[in-house]
């Protein structure tokens, strides 16, 4: 990306170096870098006994510009959308007065999603893209679009799992240009809707992180490109096929807002769920004596259709069932009229 | 606040020019007369030799604008990153001169407590959504770019796809060097959209000589032109912008 290799060396700050704020002169001591991105170096840093993550860039603005946003998050109440704030100041870094401007947040620990889903299995896939979608929802309805949405900016923290948004580089106001963005995820590079920053925009990069978890590597763009190549990619991959309606949907921009993408998620996921249950329990009870409800609906399921595939037969069998009731009675009838008769016959003798 | 036009030339190359004036000097008058030269070297198997690296540094530096070497699968993201660094960068000037006739202090937004800070980016980000973009691209045909051309082609498209999602209206021109018969050659005429570009990159030819320095000054005299077009056509047009901005 647009790291040329001067920016790179001179922000690369050893261990153990103390960083002083010039405005607020908190003291933080570097442990490790934790990554770097576009717009700088983020690193792992200890102050008093806590630990925190601190970002620093040549780029002042761009560091302003994240904490503007920053700030916003944090008044949305009971939410945690991207890390928490703890200070924003600058480093003088040389007796020459040169500095480095930086601010700090909350240090977000765990894996990114894509790890996460390698080491738990696929079964957490649809919980952390709910999750996500939740979180998506939150932002856009404060007005805001995520823009550089990528696994490497998804952390699942936890116990208990939950994903959290971590570089706020890319978000945007609603309705601006999407500032920051990574090819893969863009639709603007897939040749399938504008950059201009709509909730859809978020929605795009999220089910290109769900072809991202069958695609490790990601893919380039081929010959034929957008919608068509996409949708191949899905299709090739047996464990994004339940997912297909909705990662398409997405693709095209069908979602007006991430409630209706989750939404669909939902019901995508509840359906194989019941789908998948019969399946299960009639492999692992296939022995003797295991009286599951599932089993036994499902006996009834296949049960109903045979009967009314002969309904004649089970008419005659009513009919002729109802045709020796009435015989019974008149049996019944004519010999306790009988003996009523002959008892009658007897009194009169 | 009025930062009027943002005006920038992106220049694409690889290598060192070799024919006519000093590029470092067209680039320092360019920026004398409020337009930003901005350079990207593009590489592939190739290296950029010592000699065109500084030259491309030099250009950007005296041009008041960014510079940046990449490899050709980079090239989309970085041209789109390279015009809205140097576009922010010259909404900083202005807002920091401002701050300057305010604050009476030689005083920039650097200067300014973080606290501040935040709210100058407010203004910041909002002129770069919607102020009015001029870029003028310089394409390098010499024949060592010739397999590079397809992959520039992409980049400038996506440039003009990143750039019109803004709020405020962009024009580009396009013009390249050496040209068939001259040093330069314009390819595409002043226009909002660069979807027409498709179609005339195919037809372009490579030829030998790398006339940086030519191209610039052609490229200076293509804005003035366009400023006495405008002025004369649509005077009313041009103050509106201006004071919308």
């Amino acid at each position: 990306m647009m790291m040329n290799h001067s920016l790179k060396s001179r922000y690369k700050v050893q261990p153990g170096t103390v960083i002083t704020g010039k405005w607020h002169n908190n003291h933080y001591t570097i442990l490790k870098e934790l990554g770097y991105g576009a717009n700088g170096v983020v690193y792992l840093v200890k102050y008093g006994s806590r630990h925190a993550a601190l970002k620093m860039s040549d780029n002042s603005m761009s560091i302003t510009s994240e904490v503007n946003v920053l700030k916003s998050f944090a008044k949305v109440q009971g939410t945690s959308l991207g890390p928490s704030l703890l200070d924003m100041d600058d480093w003088q870094t040389g007796g020459d007065g040169s500095k480095v401007s930086f601010y700090v947040m909350e240090y977000i620990q765990g894996p990114d999603l894509l790890s996460f889903l390698q080491q738990k299995g696929k079964s957490w896939m649809p919980v952390v893209f709910l999750q996500l979608l939740n979180d998506l929802a939150q932002i856009h309805e404060n007005g805001w679009v995520f823009g550089d949405l990528k696994p490497e900016n998804l952390i699942v923290t936890g116990p208990p799992p939950a994903v959290r948004c971590i570089d706020v580089g890319g978000t945007t106001i609603q309705g601006r240009a999407i500032k920051e963005f990574t090819e893969f995820y863009d639709r603007g590079y897939w040749g399938l809707g504008s950059r201009k920053a709509k909730p859809s925009y978020d929605l795009f990069a999220c089910a290109m992180i769900m072809i991202n978890t069958a695609y490790p590597n990601r893919f380039a763009k081929q010959q034929i490109g957008g919608i068509a190549q996409l949708k191949a990619a899905v299709r090739q991959r047996q464990e994004l096929l339940p997912y297909e309606k909705v990662i398409l949907r997405a693709l095209e921009g069908q979602y007006l807002s991430a409630k209706q993408m989750r939404d669909d998620l939902l019901q995508i996921v509840t359906r194989q769920d019941r789908a998948d249950r019969p399946k299960t329990s009639g492999g692992s009870g296939g022995g003797k004596g295991s009286p599951q409800s599932p089993l036994n609906s499902r006996k009834q399921q296949q049960k109903q259709p045979s009967a009314q595939s002969h309904p004649s037969s089970r008419k005659a069998y009513r009919k002729h069932k109802k045709k020796s009731r009435w015989k019974e009675y008149l049996i019944i009838a004519a010999v306790l009229g009988g003996l009523y008769g002959w008892y009658i016959f007897m009194k009169i003798l | 606040m009025n930062a009027g036009k943002i005006r920038q030339i992106l220049l694409i190359t690889d290598g060192c020019s070799n024919q006519g004036e000093d590029p470092i000097a067209m680039a320092a008058l360019a920026n004398e007369q409020g337009i930003t030269v901005n350079v990207i070297g593009v590489m592939e198997h190739d290296v950029i030799d010592e000699k065109g690296m500084t030259e491309i540094e030099g250009i950007a530096l005296s041009g008041g604008g960014v510079s940046q070497i990449v490899y050709a699968k980079q090239l989309s993201q970085t041209v789109q990153m390279v015009t809205r660094k140097a576009m922010n960068q010259t909404i900083q000037g202005v807002v920091n001169r401002e701050l300057q006739q305010i604050l009476g202090r030689s005083q920039s937004m650097e200067d300014l407590p973080p606290e501040k800070r935040g709210e100058v980016m407010e203004v910041v980000d909002e002129l770069g959504e919607t102020v009015e973009l001029e870029v003028l691209i310089l394409v390098d045909t010499s024949a060592s770019m010739k397999h590079k051309l397809p992959t520039v082609k992409e980049a400038l498209l996506d440039l003009s796809l990143s750039l019109n999602a803004r709020t405020g209206g962009n024009q580009f021109s396009v013009y390249a060097f050496p040209g068939k018969r001259n040093d330069v050659e314009k390819l595409l005429d002043w226009t909002p959209n660069l979807q027409s570009l498709t179609s005339i990159f195919s037809k372009l030819t490579t030829g030998g000589i790398t006339p940086t320095g030519p191209a610039l000054r052609t490229a200076l005299s293509s804005f003035s032109e366009k400023r006495n077009v405008r002025s004369l056509l649509s005077d009313d047009d041009e103050s509106f912008f201006e004071e919308s901005v």
